[in-house]
């Protein structure tokens, strides 16, 4: 038991604040973490957790408040400054260097001129000593994402520091991958050292950490021992009143067969692409499949190829609606009935500099033709029709924005991804596949995607989410299946999968049996 | 003292507009300066550079000649330009089209036909298209830089006028000079008005800039341009195609350059010689900067950058500047757009003193 | 000296203003900027080191005017980009366009002035070596300068922590600044030793290559550099191999010229153009060596977020 009262704490803040603009994004935050201890960082996304650790460790100057480092007040000006203090960390979006070999990418979070060979030494027996193997001379273009982890973690190891701040280190992992961490985890804490777990999900929290501070909208909302509370207490703390249960999932009656994959291979497009294997996969009217999976092993793939950004040389081997679409562009598929989200919504779903207008007419200008455009072969866009259609579609998804019709960019992650898929479900699609829904999206906003989602499958649409979190997809779907290195497991019915079971299949294991090779060969 | 640059949520619709005028502002302030440092009295300078040319008819006609290749041009250029196509070689377009414009009225000079003029108006267009198609072409299928490539093809426009014009095409009855016979009456572009010199070159330019606003501002090819600009890949996930925008870009860049090599051949010179264009394919580039990439704001644009090259000849003249401070004040001049672009997006902020650490205001 | 002594002597004076002009924006690109204005400031440094060479008497202090003018001249790009993040492509041209406007203008007094040109240094001892010696070894010092820049960069690039970290802001600057390295003074100082480099080549050619002003005397030269820094594939040996190269494709006008060979002069003039354009598209053929070897953050915008 720790008597906070006695002990000074390792790292403090007093009324820390960080505002940007009109926002604030850090709001008067004290926080103690104790020397020998495993303290969680609260908060759904957009809480401000990430803001936090970037101004204690240097990369963003704070606008008030104070840091404290064993009583005394430092002020942490730079990332060099704050690893001389003490302070090491793992961002949740690696700084890493993909045309650069594996030491030389550690060498550049170090201070100092050590040789590189040195380093490379230093940096093959730490990653040994944790756990965590790591091959120096490798390129990190090379790797996967669990890997780069390891250069993060044995990058910041390297320095000595008494406290290591994660963030959200487990949203990449399998759930063995993330047991593995948790044991290096629970060793540094051994060594007297003390940890940062920056997280939103509340059974591992539970799972390791000795106390938490939960954040919401840049506020301090709890400060308590993570293992007293329950997790809808921890939850409350977290998202302030009820968020919306989801309903209905997984209860309408499967329909005719909308979406027929026949052994899908397609090869990699690019040096750092994945090809995808054989891929096998049925969706019928009214079922929602999730498709669950570590980052990088051919989601972005899949979703090309089924929205028809790609296309493959066997027509047959994607039918939709019972037409062969192999080769067929978004245009044509979209006309179909296909509605699609993909994950990345700057630069991709949506063009960040251009009003909410534009970018409604930019997936739905050839579906909505008759609605949308005028003039014939000239194609003249009718502004007051995409007008109304887009201040339906925000009232509809509760899209707050600033102005009639602002920039996509200046709306919030979870805004945006409402109106994004808003724009989709506007026209019924009888197909609908998203790819990540909810990824870096406020709790409120995630779950009133997901709902939308699970009524558009009841209302006989068959939908295909691909997702990385696992609790998303326990929650929405009807059958789950798993992506790993371009191969999809069969999808089998949500309530027959175990956490377990899908961890296994992201990992390679096939029941036991056939990619237990290919497992051990990325461990060395 | 640093500079903290932040990124604006919306465009600034207010410093979209004050741009071009800040950066002219700021031209004509370095202007002084250059003309003090010279040993010239600025006012006077700048009355003879800006004010001058613009006081006489005759010169108002002068300056509808030179601003109609730098529109004609630059409209093609912003199309290129919007899609992120970076055609800079709309001088060898502009030389391309002017030869291949020059065909009839050289090779088959007695043919009286009322079909010569516009025939070579086409011929120009579809010459400026397909030397725009190279760089276009190495683009879309190998992913070539269009930058270079373009450019490379000025200089070999440029020396392949020079051989023609020296060689096969040169002049028999002209006593060796290195130029084509003088273009038969019915092969020169006429006037818009008679008592002007301002010949159709300018009516073209009126024509596509209007055409091409429009098809910016309300036709989804318009949208296609932009998004196709901004982000390529959404572009690819709304069903455009970013190769078949390339070729789109260069062919009509590539035509309208070609038109005003011919336009400028046959209506303002009257034949083929080594040099036809100081310089108006890159001067068109600036254009479509001040412009903003805008056709409407082009034509405005052509003509304050056309006063540039009328002001030189006017100052050297007057008060015995050379004519070289044109090409000087042009290339002043796209720096400070360039610089004042930056307040559309980003608001400044001047720090002075340390930078602050720790806990600040 | 024999005719194939003649031929190696002009090939090394056309390859080296090239080779020194791409080494320096070699630099630059490896830092993730793209500077179109190489032509520009080139031409900068050779109205400047011509102009110096005539105020001063002294072609020496003529070469390290150009080498200062270069530097100067690309701060102007290097403000506007790194600090006002304006369009990196559109800087470049407009770099350009301002050089030649004022070298012209600058140049205009020295329009038919015979010029200086720096005298050749001999090395001792190696320019006794038969044959080659008097060659490689005798010769103005710009030229031994682009060889130490080959080799300098290259060590620089490859073997030195703060090369690493060049490279590193090249690859991805986001990254780079998490970690603490200051982004935009590394390109700065990148954006300025190209300038310099750029300069130089351009004093080359004022002063040693043809030793006179012509307006406009560069003829391109700036952009095949930036094409050879394509072909090289942003490593240092490749691009003195393609320097040479080029330095021979522009020899051969000379050399058809002298034999009589009746090919139009306009046709071996635009040699080097047309062979520009075959390297791209060789270089181009093979994507899967583009894609990995161009800097990723190349001609991307970059604002520190603090």
């Amino acid at each position: 038991m720790q008597n906070q009262k006695t002990e000074t704490p390792l790292l403090e803040t007093r009324g820390l604040t960080k505002i940007f603009g009109s926002l604030r994004a850090c709001d008067d935050i004290d926080l103690a973490i104790a020397p020998g201890e495993i303290h969680a960082l609260l908060g759904e996304n957009g809480a401000g957790k990430s803001t936090l650790v970037k101004m204690l460790f240097g990369v963003l100057d704070p606008s008030g408040g104070e840091i404290l480092w064993k009583g005394k007040p430092v002020s942490i000006g730079s990332p060099g400054e704050a690893r001389a203090t003490g302070v090491g960390m793992v961002f949740q979006h690696f700084s890493l260097f993909e045309a650069l070999t594996v030491a030389e990418n550690i060498a550049l979070a170090l201070d100092g001129n050590v040789p590189i060979d040195r380093i490379s030494e230093e940096a093959r027996r730490l990653s040994l000593e944790y756990g965590l193997p790591l091959d120096p001379s490798a390129h990190v273009a090379d790797l996967s994402v669990g890997e780069r982890q390891r250069i993060e973690i044995v990058r910041a190891l390297l320095q000595n520091p008494e406290l290591i701040i994660l963030d959200e280190p487990t949203s990449v992992l399998t759930p063995q991958e993330a047991d593995k961490l948790f044991e290096t985890l629970a060793k540094l804490r051994a060594e007297g050292r003390s940890v940062l777990y920056i997280s939103h999900r509340l059974e591992e929290v539970q799972r390791i950490c000795d106390r938490a501070t939960v954040l919401r909208h840049g506020k301090v909302t709890g400060a308590c021992d993570p293992r007293q509370e329950t997790p809808s207490s921890l939850a409350r703390m977290m998202v302030g009143g009820e968020v919306a249960e989801i309903s209905g999932a997984g209860l309408g009656e499967p329909g005719e067969l909308l979406i027929e994959i026949n052994k899908l291979s397609a090869p990699s497009r690019s040096p750092f692409a994945v090809a995808l294997k054989d891929i096998e996969l049925s969706v019928r009217a009214g079922e929602v499949v999730a498709i669950a999976g570590v980052a990088g092993n051919g989601q972005s793939e899949l979703f090309d190829v089924l929205s028809g950004e790609d296309q493959v040389a066997d027509a047959e081997a994607i039918r939709i609606r019972g037409k062969a679409v192999g080769r067929m562009g978004i245009t044509d598929r979209r006309l179909l009935g296909c509605g699609f989200v993909p994950e990345e919504r700057h630069g991709h779903a949506a063009v960040t500099e251009m009003p909410l207008t534009a970018n409604l007419v930019l997936s739905r200008h050839s579906s909505d033709r008759s609605a949308f455009l005028s003039g014939g072969p000239l194609g003249l866009i009718n502004t007051d029709a995409v007008a109304k259609a887009s201040r339906r579609i925000c009232e509809v998804m509760d899209v707050r924005k600033s102005g009639d019709d602002p920039a996509a960019g200046s709306l919030s992650g979870g805004n945006l991804q409402k109106f994004i898929v808003g724009r989709e479900l506007d026209r019924q699609p009888v197909v609908m596949v998203v790819n990540q829904p909810t990824w870096g999206v406020d709790a409120g906003a995630a779950s009133r995607i997901r709902q939308a989602l699970i009524d558009l499958a009841k209302s006989g649409s068959a939908v295909v989410v691909i997702s990385q979190d696992l609790d998303e997809v326990f929650e929405i779907a009807s059958r789950i299946a798993v992506i790993n290195e371009g191969h999809l497991s069969a999808a089998e019915p949500a309530s027959t999968m175990t956490r377990e079971r899908i961890g296994l299949l992201m990992g390679g294991f096939h029941d036991g049996s056939g990619h237990a090779e290919a497992e051990a060969a990325h461990a060395h | 003292m640093r500079i903290e640059l932040k990124k604006r949520e919306n465009m600034s619709s207010l410093f979209s507009i004050l741009s071009p005028f800040i950066a002219l502002g700021l031209t004509l302030i370095a202007g002084v300066i250059l003309f003090v440092s010279l040993g010239k009295d600025p006012v006077a300078a700048l009355y003879s550079f800006f004010i001058e040319p613009l006081t006489e008819v005759w010169s108002l006609h002068e300056l509808a000649i030179k601003a109609a290749p730098l529109i004609l041009i630059a409209v093609g250029l912003s199309v290129c330009y919007r899609s992120n196509n970076w055609n800079i070689g709309a001088e060898g377009q502009f030389i391309i089209g002017a030869m291949a414009g020059s065909i009839l009225p050289v090779v088959f000079h007695g043919w009286e036909s009322p079909l010569m003029l516009p025939l070579m108006m086409i011929f120009g267009m579809i010459g400026g298209a397909l030397y725009a198609a190279i760089p276009a072409f190495l683009k879309a299928r190998l992913n070539t830089n269009e930058i270079l490539t373009s450019l490379m093809l000025v200089y070999i426009a440029q020396l392949l006028l020079d051989w023609t014009v020296r060689g096969p095409w040169r002049n028999p009855e002209g006593f060796n000079f290195p130029e084509t016979r003088n273009f038969a009456d019915n092969a020169v572009l006429p006037r818009i008005i008679e008592t002007g010199k301002t010949h159709w070159g300018f009516g073209f330019a009126l024509i596509a800039a209007i055409v091409l606003w429009f098809v910016m501002r309300r036709m989804l090819k318009g949208f296609e341009i932009s998004v196709l600009g901004q982000s390529a890949r959404a572009g690819r996930f709304a069903g455009f195609s970013d190769k078949k925008m390339v070729y789109f870009a260069f062919l009509v860049s590539g035509a309208l350059a070609g038109l005003a090599g011919i336009s400028e051949v046959s209506g303002a010179i009257g034949q083929l010689r080594p040099v036809i264009s100081p310089g108006y394919g890159f001067t068109a580039i600036i254009v479509a900067f001040l412009g903003r990439l805008n056709p409407l704001g082009i034509v405005a644009a052509g003509l304050i950058l056309a006063l540039t090259y009328l002001g030189g000849e006017a100052a050297q003249i007057s008060i015995g500047i050379t004519d070289k401070v044109t090409r000087l004040f042009q290339g002043l001049l796209l720096f400070f757009v360039l610089g004042c672009d930056t307040l559309i997006h980003y608001r400044i902020r001047v720090i002075f003193g340390a930078a602050h650490k720790g806990s600040a205001a | 000296m024999d005719m194939t002594q003649a031929i190696i002597l002009t090939i090394m004076t056309a390859a080296t203003p090239l080779l020194l002009a791409a080494i320096g924006e070699l630099v630059v690109e490896r830092s993730g900027v793209l500077n179109l204005g190489v032509e520009g400031m080139m031409i900068m440094g050779a109205v400047a080191a011509f102009a110096i060479a005539q105020l001063t008497g002294s072609a020496g202090l003529g070469a390290l005017g150009g080498l200062i003018a270069g530097m100067l001249f690309s701060l102007l790009f290097g403000f506007l980009t790194l600090t006002l993040v304006a369009n990196q492509v559109a800087t470049g041209l407009a770099l350009t366009i301002l050089g030649l406007g004022l070298s012209g203008m600058i140049g205009e007094a020295f329009i038919g002035l015979p010029g200086l040109k720096l005298a050749a240094m001999e090395i001792p001892f190696l320019s006794d070596i038969p044959f080659f010696g008097r060659i490689l070894f005798n010769q103005d010092p710009i030229f031994y300068i682009s060889i130490i820049a080959v080799i300098g960069v290259n060590w620089f690039l490859f073997r030195s922590r703060a090369g690493l970290r060049l490279r590193a802001i090249g690859d991805s600057h986001t990254s780079a600044h998490a970690l603490g390295v200051n982004v935009v003074r590394t390109r700065y100082l990148a954006v300025m030793f190209g300038g310099a480099c750029a300069g130089l080549a351009g004093a080359h050619l004022s002063i040693v290559y043809t030793p006179q002003w012509v307006e406009n005397m560069t003829a391109g030269r700036g952009w095949i550099a930036l094409a050879l820094v394509v072909f090289a594939s942003w490593r240092p040996g490749r691009a003195l191999i393609g320097a040479y190269l080029f330095g021979a494709v522009s020899i051969g006008q000379l050399f058809a010229q002298s034999r009589g060979i009746g090919i139009p002069s306009q046709f071996l003039s635009a040699l080097p153009y047309l062979a520009t354009i075959a390297v791209l598209v060789v270089i181009s053929l093979n994507r899967r060596m583009t894609l990995i070897n161009t800097p990723a953050s190349l001609g991307k915008s970059f604002v520190p977020e603090r």
